[in-house]
């Protein structure tokens, strides 16, 4: 008896999420397609967009930094574990230099944004959803997509680029200093590697990360805060929801990304 | 009856959420200047109601016309016209907590008729007064003020826009009986003063009582009785009876 109850509770474990994402995927198409037509019809407000820029890339910039510096280390250190036996000092600014631009700055950046700022906008916007702030907004005659959503994407969509670009720094950075300071590595030597390994296509495939990063971001916390309901509960799973939804979307669309850049 | 005094007409709305049948066929009109006050029990779609008027919630069929014009169905920048002479006071006051007293209340002017900031805020301090506020609530954050406050605040921004029309939503709920006495006086002083009309829901009789030209009974989805206070009194209607004496025993079956 017991052997059959199990496949059924996993079915219906199964079933109850797909039905809602299915019905959720209308939903959110719908919401996909009003925030973009948001972001490129008047009226536009420069002075929030300013604001969220400030929001999202000053007060990111320590995690992100700290995050990268350390990843950048560690990946040095790791590739000297694995590559002492050819000893060779450009195998390991090579390294460093491809993992952090390609991957590493931009999923870690997009994974510390995505908890800090995808949170605080689920949670702003939800909050606004159920106390009426928002049905608020539009009985002023305001569109809440374009007063609360629009500056939010664009500001997703500029920043993260620029905080990966700094991430890069960082993280090269970090894996210079293991190179030198604990594995006594020549300093002109490595930076000579890193420089002629250093091409555009490294730095560009982050900065398009980061820039599908931020959209998604930003995505997932106004679209969650946008549709929470029920009071401080649901604003609180809106929170959760955005923070799990954006993170498994970074690392999958991290995967596709490199997949379509790399692969003939 | 004078259709072209209407300043809002329903007719025969439906709006049901799932399963659950909120609006099931209403039937009110509001003419220009007067004050109607519609009464019900929690729960029984009297917010919704108004959130269809305004387009907030999208009806599932019927008819609601402003100035005549018909917003079921029709494209919401198509309405916009008309929902902007509509002005609400929203029951947990709605205050946008982001900005500032005077920003809540100068929202309207500086967002739709482009006021510059200086003098927009000038206006937000003399509508300020207009409720009992003093200027030096202005600067503060809504988080700053007390919920009588609020509520006055959230009357100062709907009035500043001069609106037409202003929807208040349980204006008196969650106040002491003094200060929903002041917010009573309040909202008929400030209506009059710019001669809109009000729809006003609360399940507060003394409230209804006090500003109400006409009163409109809302149950399980219909206006199932409208008239005036003195005929409210005299009324038999068993619902009306029950709902105005606040009894548990009567027609009226409360969903537990
Ligand atoms: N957006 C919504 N989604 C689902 N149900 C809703 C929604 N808004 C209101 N309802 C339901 O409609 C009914 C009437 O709500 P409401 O108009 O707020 O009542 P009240 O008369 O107290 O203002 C309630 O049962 C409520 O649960
Ligand atoms: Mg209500």
């Amino acid at each position: 008896m017991f052997q059959f109850k199990y496949p059924e509770n996993f079915l219906r474990a199964l079933g109850k999420p797909l039905v809602v994402f299915i019905s959720r995927v209308g939903e959110l198409s719908e919401f996909i397609a009003r925030a973009l037509y948001s972001c490129v019809t008047p009226p536009f407000y420069p002075r929030l967009l300013l604001k969220q820029i400030i929001n999202i890339g000053f007060y990111s910039l320590p995690v992100v930094a700290l995050t990268t510096l350390f990843a950048g280390m560690v990946i040095a250190l790791q590739t000297h574990a694995g590559f002492s036996s050819y000893g060779a000092e450009s195998a390991i600014a090579t390294v460093v230099l491809i993992s952090v631009t390609r991957e590493l700055a931009p999923a870690f950046a997009g994974l510390m944004v995505a908890g800090r700022i995808g949170a605080a906008m689920a949670a702003e916007i939800g909050t606004m959803r159920v106390t009426e702030q928002i049905d608020a907004l539009s009985t002023l005659s305001t569109d809440p997509y374009k007063y609360l959503v629009a500056p939010r994407l664009l500001a997703g969509v500029i920043v993260l680029p620029l905080l990966v670009v700094i991430g890069d720094i960082i993280g090269i950075f970090g894996g210079y200093l293991v190179a030198v300071y604990q594995l006594d590595f020549n300093p002109a030597n490595y930076i000579n590697a890193t420089v002629n390994e250093l091409q555009l296509i490294d730095i560009t495939t982050g900065v398009i990360k980061a820039a599908v990063f931020g959209f998604v971001i930003a995505l997932m916390g106004c679209y969650n805060g946008y549709k929470s309901k029920g009071g401080a509960q649901g604003v609180g799973e809106a929170t959760t929801n955005a923070v799990v939804t954006s993170s498994i979307l970074i690392l999958i669309l991290n995967y596709v990304i490199t997949g379509l850049i790399f692969t003939e | 009856m004078n259709q072209e005094n209407n300043k809002i007409e329903v007719s025969e709305l439906y709006k049901a959420f799932g399963r659950k049948r909120v609006l099931n066929g209403v039937n009110l009109s509001l003419k220009k200047g007067e004050s109607l006050v519609v009464i019900g029990g929690s729960g029984t779609g009297k917010s919704v109601l108004i959130k269809c008027i305004q387009g907030l919630i999208e009806p599932d069929k019927g008819s609601i016309k402003i100035d005549g014009f018909e917003t079921v169905g029709t494209p919401r920048k198509d309405c916009e016209k008309y929902y902007a002479t509509m002005g609400m006071l929203f029951q947990g006051g709605a205050l946008f907590d982001s900005l500032s007293v005077w920003e809540n209340v100068a929202f309207g002017l500086i967002e739709n008729q482009k006021m510059p900031k200086k003098q927009a805020k000038e206006k937000a301090i003399e509508v300020l007064r207009q409720v009992g506020l003093g200027a030096d609530v202005a600067d503060l954050s809504p988080s700053e003020i007390s919920g009588g406050m609020q509520k006055r605040v959230g009357l100062a921004r709907a009035i500043a826009t001069k609106p037409e029309v202003i929807f208040f939503d349980e204006p008196t709920t969650g106040l002491d009986p003094i200060m929903a006495d002041v917010i009573n006086d309040l909202i008929i002083s400030s209506v009059k003063k710019l001669g809109a009309a009000a729809l006003t829901i609360t399940h507060d009789m003394a409230s209804a009582r006090k500003i109400a030209d006409k009163i409109a009974m809302l149950y399980q989805g219909k206006i199932i009785w409208q008239g005036t206070v003195e005929e409210m009194d005299k009324s038999d209607n068993p619902y009306v009876r029950q709902f105005i004496s606040g009894s548990a025993k009567g027609p009226i079956k409360v969903e537990i």
